[in-house]
């Protein structure tokens, strides 16, 4: 962004204060991120940056709330982690499914009331959750699947799925249907066909809208404030009560761990990002 | 000319028009067919369920179940400003002593006492003459019961009964809007200094404009400076963005609460920089500032990647022919390169405000009790209350709202060019 030389003073004044304002807004955006960090290192119990630890003093650092998360006593930290992994996974499975299969009808030309079906598919997204979790509480609490696995992965099953529409909707808008009539005229079944053309084809819209869902899963917590009971517990629930209740470093270890994961997703939305336009042959 | 053709056959001899017909309805239904599984799981598992809040929310016949011969007796009661024939009060007798015998007259007078206050008194008083026998069947009730207490003879209390004889009510939206259905039948404003919801619902509507405000002036020159920069730069820059994107909600807001706390390092940096003294440090959790600042740096994301997708697309060309015709920078900016952000423009401000206008969790741990928006009073309700259907109305009045919003968006953007990263 060098400006080029015959650029007046004014403007040049005018384009540091920009760059200015956008260092600004970056920093906003990331550095809340990184005091996590650090304090989650602390070896006292206060959620502040000790005299020792401005002095990088290395007493003053130390594993101890790491320890806790993991062996701690009476913790739920296990529990909820194994929780939120196994819903996240099955509410992945089912939005993936449920997901691929409505948006390959929906790319269909002949779908009738297009419009409307994709706005019914894609409410859950914007509907504010906390609507969404009322009434997902009353069907699961008349279905008796209130406080049970099977309800919560039900849910977020709900919430997940319009990732996935979307996200392979839009993949599918590229994607050349010739080759699935190629696939056809050689004597192919549609099952075939799908799992042997389309489906690698579109796979890194299916993988990055499943990422979508997993997020969304693992990190709900208002629908699933309203739905678990003691046993369904997850990270999010566990960091919703330690927030509100007693705020102890163990959450700070727990939110490291949390923001290592997220950067993982990152990574592999961004791989399969660039994979997807790969294929698409979109170039930039 | 046309009825002369000679109609085009396939080879199997049908008119080709039928056969292209049947295949395009072939085609349809196995489109639909794909649809369906989703259609179907989310009509039962979410439409229905938010028809149900609607039932919930102006279902009113409790009273209307406990009181059959009451309300029958009603509809021959004309003269609405003297009290009732004998008939009513018989009726009210039967169907109360019917209640006791269900031990189900406690319910009934909590409900009463709701749409008239001083109502419970008198139903207990009732009760108590209905356990102990005292009431002779054989001669007017009306007399009997109007000796029980000075209120069964005031005729505002009869008309609260029969207030509630209509198997829906919209009671809870009006109680949503504070407002409530006076004795007159008429609509009146609840006192001004209990009218919490109007406040919540301004609050809500002031935070979700702000916050998107703020967004917007944060966003607009980053997703700029993503879009003009050369690619490796930009995608360094975009981690920013995405890395909050796709952390936790719940961990982005605890690092605000760790900053934001009295001693925390923005408190810290403040009385570095002499700004405050080290005594005096300000409150900055548990207020607006502190919802405000939080849902900015959370819901900023989903300002800056639909502008950052139009204005990628925006040829940097056009800002220099804008120059060489003679314009000055601003004026290129504002006339070229401005006008044709304003899809993205409008798709993240939807976006931003749809997702503030019902937020839950951060202004609930960072919102104390001036920061609080409607959203937490729904969740109250369900879980504190546990009125649901109050809860429910509230949510529906709410969703109305976004509705609205929603629909204005996809009017502007439609809805299918949202994008995601």
């Amino acid at each position: 962004m060098a400006l080029p030389s015959y650029t007046e003073t004014r403007y040049r004044i005018w384009h540091y204060i920009y760059l200015t304002i956008c260092t600004f807004v970056f920093f906003f955006l990331i550095a809340p991120l990184f005091v996590i960090f650090p304090l989650s290192f602390n070896a006292e119990e206060f959620l502040v940056f000790s005299e020792g630890m401005k002095n990088l003093d290395p007493d003053a650092f130390s594993l101890r709330w790491y320890k806790d998360m993991i062996y701690g006593t009476k913790n739920p930290w296990g529990l909820a982690a194994k929780n939120s992994f196994i819903i996240a996974i099955f509410a992945t499975i089912g939005s993936i499914i449920l997901g691929t299969l409505a948006a390959l009808g929906l790319s269909s030309r002949h779908m009738p009331y297009k419009g409307l079906i994709m706005a019914t598919l894609i409410s859950p997204m914007i509907v504010p959750l906390i609507i969404s979790g009322v009434a997902i509480f009353f069907f699961m609490a008349k279905a008796g699947l209130a406080a049970t696995h099977t309800g919560i992965v039900l849910a977020h099953i709900i919430l997940g799925t319009p990732f996935v529409v979307i996200t392979v909707t839009a993949t599918l808008s590229g994607f050349d249907h010739s080759v699935t009539r190629a696939a056809a005229s050689l004597g192919s079944n549609p099952v075939n066909t799908f799992m042997k053309i389309t489906l690698p084809l579109i796979l890194p819209g299916v993988i990055s809208g499943g990422l979508f869902a997993f997020v969304t899963s693992f990190d709900e917590v208002v629908v699933v404030l309203f739905l678990a009971g003691l046993e369904n517990t997850t990270i999010p629930i566990q960091m919703w009560t330690g927030l509100r209740e007693q705020l102890s470093p163990t959450i700070l270890a727990v939110a490291t761990c949390l923001i290592l994961l997220s950067t993982l997703i990152l990574i592999s939305a961004e791989l399969l990002r660039r994979r997807s336009e790969r294929l698409r042959g979109i170039n930039r | 000319m046309s009825s002369e053709t000679k109609q085009i056959l396939t080879t199997d001899g049908i008119p080709l028009e039928v056969s292209l017909k049947k295949a395009e309805k072939k085609n349809k239904i196995k489109a639909f067919l794909l649809v369906a599984p989703l259609l179907l799981f989310l009509v039962i598992t979410y439409i229905f369920p938010i028809g149900d809040m609607f039932m919930r929310s102006v279902d009113d016949r409790m009273v209307t179940n406990m009181l059959p011969k009451t309300f029958k007796a009603m509809e021959k009661w004309e003269n609405l400003e003297e009290l009732p024939p004998e008939e009513v009060y018989r009726g009210f007798y039967e169907d109360y002593k019917l209640l006791v015998e269900k031990q189900e007259h406690g319910k009934l007078g909590q409900r009463l006492n709701k749409e008239k206050n001083g109502f419970n008194t008198i139903t207990k008083r009732l009760f108590r003459q209905i356990k102990r026998n005292k009431i002779d069947e054989s001669i007017s009730i009306k007399e009997q019961i109007n000796k029980i207490h000075k209120r069964w003879r005031n005729v505002e209390f009869w008309l609260a009964i029969k207030r509630t004889a209509p198997p829906y009510t919209m009671a809870k939206y009006l109680k949503g809007m504070d407002m409530y259905v006076a004795s007159d039948g008429s609509i009146a404003q609840v006192d001004e200094d209990r009218r919490i919801h109007r406040i919540l619902w301004l609050r809500t509507l002031e935070i979700a404009f702000f916050v998107t405000l703020f967004s917007f002036f944060m966003g607009y020159p980053i997703a700029h400076l993503l879009a003009t920069l050369p690619m490796k730069y930009s995608n360094l820059l975009m981690i920013c963005v995405l890395l909050p994107f796709w952390t936790s909600l719940l961990v982005r807001t605890a690092s605000w609460m760790i900053l934001l706390q009295q001693q925390g390092v923005v408190n810290d940096f403040f009385v570095m920089i002499g700004l405050v003294g080290d005594d005096n440090r300000p409150e900055m959790m548990y207020n607006k500032v502190g919802t405000y600042v939080a849902m900015t740096q959370i819901l900023l994301p989903f300002m800056v990647l639909p502008l950052y997708s139009v204005m990628k697309t925006i040829s940097p060309s056009l800002m220099r022919a804008g120059k060489s015709l003679g314009g000055t920078p601003f004026v290129a900016f504002w006339k070229v390169y401005f006008p044709l952000t304003i899809p993205g423009i409008g798709a993240g401000c939807l976006l931003v405000f749809i997702l503030a206008i019902g937020y839950y969790i951060t202004p609930a741990l960072v919102g104390g009790a001036s920061g609080t928006l409607i959203s937490n009073q729904i969740a109250f309700h369900m879980k504190t209350t546990l009125d649901w259907s109050f809860a429910s109305a509230m949510g529906l009045m709410l969703l109305t709202g976004v509705l609205v919003i929603y629909w204005i968006y996809n009017k502007l953007v439609g809805v299918d060019n949202i994008k995601l990263g």
